[in-house]
């Protein structure tokens, strides 16, 4: 087995996307995402690839924009307010079916926000990445190993259904270190023959464009994207669960927020407290399945995020009105503590136990 | 009876295809929609070539073109097309763009895709106007030019003066090529060529970035004949926005912009390291 | 039975408390245990306080913040008036008495003042204040066995950097000795 390292999340994920092939970076830098440009700027060109410190959010995500068109593995980093700037690419990318990955370590926001880890991202994440019909595929690590696994994860599902594809961290995951074992170099191409890459007099010519002035043309090109959509939805969920089969409580919650649920979970089970705890590793495609095998058992759903409230809307969506959902979370970089979220599993269970019996 | 000899003396550019474009009656981007297509088919690059369409009225010029070509956002054609040469260091990638697409909503691509030097070619066709939704006010409209939003006429006091790209352009070290054409003659369609063609050796020689802006006409929104807009465009466009090269780093006795900017920082001791030291900044 | 111990470094930007707690977390690594590394980020970095969080455990760690530390080294007056008082009960603090002059009795906590800062400029290696106080706190918690923590050091100090890597052995030796 390959040796285990420590390293910074946002290190990680860059030595590990370069594992995946990816040889052409492009970003800007922002807090606290930085490392990760950085780690790349170190790296890229000791094996013949790119980095490119571009002038803005604007122009990175157009420039992988670009690279992907010519049919490389191209990535991006950046933290929400940089995010929120690279809209525009990653509407443009899903309209012209360009794979590519997109990295937010998230901070606290709206505005400037704060530099302080939050998750108050995901409703952009999982709705809003920009103008138009479209979906990313969102993974949420949530250790330093998960950084680096996803990477690799991530190129392959971008490639495969053309699609970018988003990992959403946090402040806190970028900056902490933690033991990980680096995936070994796996360079896996699948063929992109839409790619431009210059057609040799070999074929027609390739065109990559999100336009499409035919209403009805277009609305045939949404249809049949949604359909890859709903392919991503049925094989593509992923989620963990733990002490789940027999929880009255079930916690939900992804990242960094998922350890100090499962904290907290442990510690309600060591009072006797029957919690248990799934965590969403994709955002989009949300593991509806995941949820769905625990309604039956379940008395009531706690969504923890570090946020004011914006998975649970999807928590809702999923328990559909058959048990109640609550919420619980610190927002603008605050971190809860397994000791609040204890207490917040502990009056829910009580109160699930008081109307119930 | 002797059989006539014939000779083909005109025929489509073969990288242009047999399309109908969008292009308004008396339009000069059809001129240099196959100007561009002339000159990939004699420096026979078509195969090699990616082009960058922009937003505009040539939105939808990667229907026209027999090359690769990859649509991109208003204004970031230099970002796509600087990762597309990335990928394609042997590759020929070109971006062509208009006065708003360039100089407005993608100034900032444009100018650092000059300054890094990109190994690229932009052509760009500056006729003072955004054509494609309606005539409205350009980066490039002239004082006092009237268009749908600027109804009586560019006021500079409060819209500003309008933005010479190639003179801007100029003074950036990652620049090996710029001049200025126009099409409102044979003489002058032969010298655009010309410069289209050199901008596009100067990228296969990787020499550097470099851009031709073509100042063209746009009788559907001046609201002239075609004739009307050349002459209007003589009296005017031509006086605020010189013809001519603008920088030629060969011609200055450069191998290429690199070897020039650095001529120019020669006093400049981190910019010129000594030649045994290795390392850049501290 | 499961053990974990979780750790506060806090100093001024420069002295080295990243460093340090990656030495102690490199430990962890080396013997397999679970491990966190969380540094506070941001302004601070720049010439203001800066501390991290080094957890070691048995088990999967969850928030990789600590909050009530099993131990604490403190490495000036501020960062101890901040973290003294939320030493777990039965915690111990490690603190530069060189550079804090107001070091307070807590009840329950175990007080071990060393003036590492004026050590290590004895000794002639002046910036290695942050690795004489690991020592002492490995002399108090025995975090990890010994001989880990030599090659823990051997990882954190970069290969080919000979005198740096025997310098901070000898500071290290040097905390644990007294």
């Amino acid at each position: 087995m390959a040796e285990k390292v420590l390293m910074k999340g946002n290190e990680a994920l860059a030595e590990a996307a370069m594992r995946a092939g990816c040889r052409f970076f492009f970003g800007y830098p922002i807090t606290p995402q930085t490392e990760l440009a950085a780690y790349m700027s170190k790296r890229m060109p000791k094996v013949g690839g790119t980095y490119l410190q571009a002038e803005s959010e604007v122009a990175a995500i157009n420039m992988v924009y670009g690279a992907a068109a010519a049919g490389a593995r191209a990535m991006t980093s950046s933290s929400s307010p940089g995010i929120s700037l690279k809209g525009e690419g990653i509407s443009y990318m899903a309209g012209a079916d360009l794979p590519g990955v997109i990295i937010n370590v998230q901070r606290g926001g709206p505005g400037l926000g704060g530099i302080q880890p939050s998750q108050a991202d995901y409703w952009q994440a999982t709705r809003a990445l920009g103008h138009g019909d479209f979906r990313v595929v969102v993974y949420a690590p949530s250790t330093v190993q998960e950084m680096a696994d996803y990477a690799f994860t991530a190129f392959d599902v971008a490639d495969r259904y053309r699609t970018p594809v988003m990992i959403l961290a946090d402040g806190m995951l970028g900056q902490m270190m933690e033991p990980v074992v680096m995936p070994e170099p796996r360079d896996e191409r699948i063929e992109k023959p839409w790619a431009t890459t210059g057609h040799k007099h070999q074929r027609a010519h390739n065109v990559v464009n999100s336009l499409y002035l035919t209403a009805d043309e277009l609305e045939r090109l949404n249809v049949e994207r949604y359909e890859r959509y709903a392919a991503i939805e049925r094989d593509e969920q992923r989620a963990e669960t733990f002490l789940v089969d027999d929880a009255d409580v079930v916690v939900v919650a992804f990242g960094a927020s998922a350890r100090v649920a499962r904290s907290a979970v442990v510690e309600a089970r060591a009072k006797g407290v029957k919690a248990g705890l799934v965590r969403p590793v994709t955002l989009w495609p949300f593991p509806k399945d995941a949820l769905e095998a625990a309604v039956p058992t379940a008395r009531a759903f706690l969504s923890v995020e570090m946020n004011m409230g914006q998975m649970v809307d999807d928590v809702r969506l999923a328990v559909a009105g058959r048990r109640p959902v609550e919420f619980f979370g610190r927002t603008g970089g605050v971190i809860p503590t397994p000791v609040e979220v204890l207490a917040r599993i502990e009056d829910l269970d009580e109160r699930m136990k008081k109307g119930g019996e | 009876m002797t059989e006539k000899e014939t000779k083909v003396v005109f025929e489509r550019p073969h990288a242009l295809l047999p399309v109908v474009t969008n292009y308004c009656p008396g339009c000069t981007h059809g001129i240099v929609n196959r100007l561009v297509a002339e000159c990939l088919d004699e420096l026979d690059v078509e195969g090699d070539a990616v082009g960058v369409a922009p937003v505009g009225c040539t939105v939808t010029s990667y229907d026209f073109y027999g090359c690769d070509m990859i649509e991109a956002a208003h204004g970031r054609a230099p970002a796509v097309a600087t990762a597309a040469k990335r990928v394609l260091s042997d590759g020929v990638v070109f971006a062509y763009q208009g006065d708003g697409d360039l100089a407005s909503i993608g100034m900032a691509e444009t100018v650092h895709a000059a300054t890094r030097g990109e190994n690229i070619t932009v052509i760009f066709v500056n006729n003072a106007i955004y054509g494609m939704t309606g005539g409205q006010m350009a980066p490039t409209s002239l004082p006092n030019q009237v268009t749908q939003t600027s109804p009586y006429g560019r006021d500079t006091a409060t819209a500003g003066f309008p933005i010479r790209v190639c003179e801007l352009l100029s003074s950036l070290d990652g620049v090996a090529y710029l001049e200025r054409v126009t099409v409102d003659c044979p003489k002058n369609v032969r010298k655009a060529k010309k410069a289209i063609k050199k901008a596009f050796q100067t990228q296969i020689d990787k020499r550097g970035y470099s851009l031709v802006e073509i100042v063209g006409t746009c009788p559907t929104n001046w609201g002239m004949t075609p004739q009307d807009a050349f002459s209007w465009m003589r009296e005017n466009m031509l006086p605020y926005y010189p013809l001519g090269v603008y920088k030629d780093v060969v011609a200055d006795g450069y191998a290429n912009a690199a070897e020039a900017a650095a001529a120019r920082a020669a006093d400049c001791p981190i910019a010129n390291p000594a030649p045994q030291t290795e390392g850049g900044a501290r | 039975m499961s053990r974990s111990l979780n750790i506060v470094l806090a100093g001024f930007g420069g002295q080295g408390v990243l460093f340090a707690g990656k030495l102690i977390a490199y430990a962890g690594l080396l013997e397999d245990r679970e491990v966190s590394w969380l540094p506070s980020y941001g302004p601070e970095m720049r010439g203001g306080t800066a501390n991290c969080s080094v957890c070691l455990s048995d088990d999967p760690i969850g928030s990789p913040l600590v909050l009530a530390p099993d131990a604490l080294i403190a490495m000036n007056q501020p960062s101890l008036d901040k973290f003294a008082g939320v030493v777990a009960e039965g915690g111990v603090v490690v603190a530069d008495s060189t550079l804090i002059a107001d070091i307070p009795d807590v009840p329950g906590v175990a007080m071990c003042a060393l003036p590492a800062t004026a050590m290590a400029e004895e000794a002639g290696f002046k910036k290695l204040a942050n690795i004489i106080l690991a020592g002492k706190l490995y002399a108090e918690t025995a975090f990890c066995a010994e001989d880990t923590l030599w090659k823990a050091m051997e990882k954190c100090v970069p290969a080919g950097k000979a005198a740096m890597l025997e310098m901070n052995e000898k500071a290290l030796r040097l905390g644990m000795e007294a």
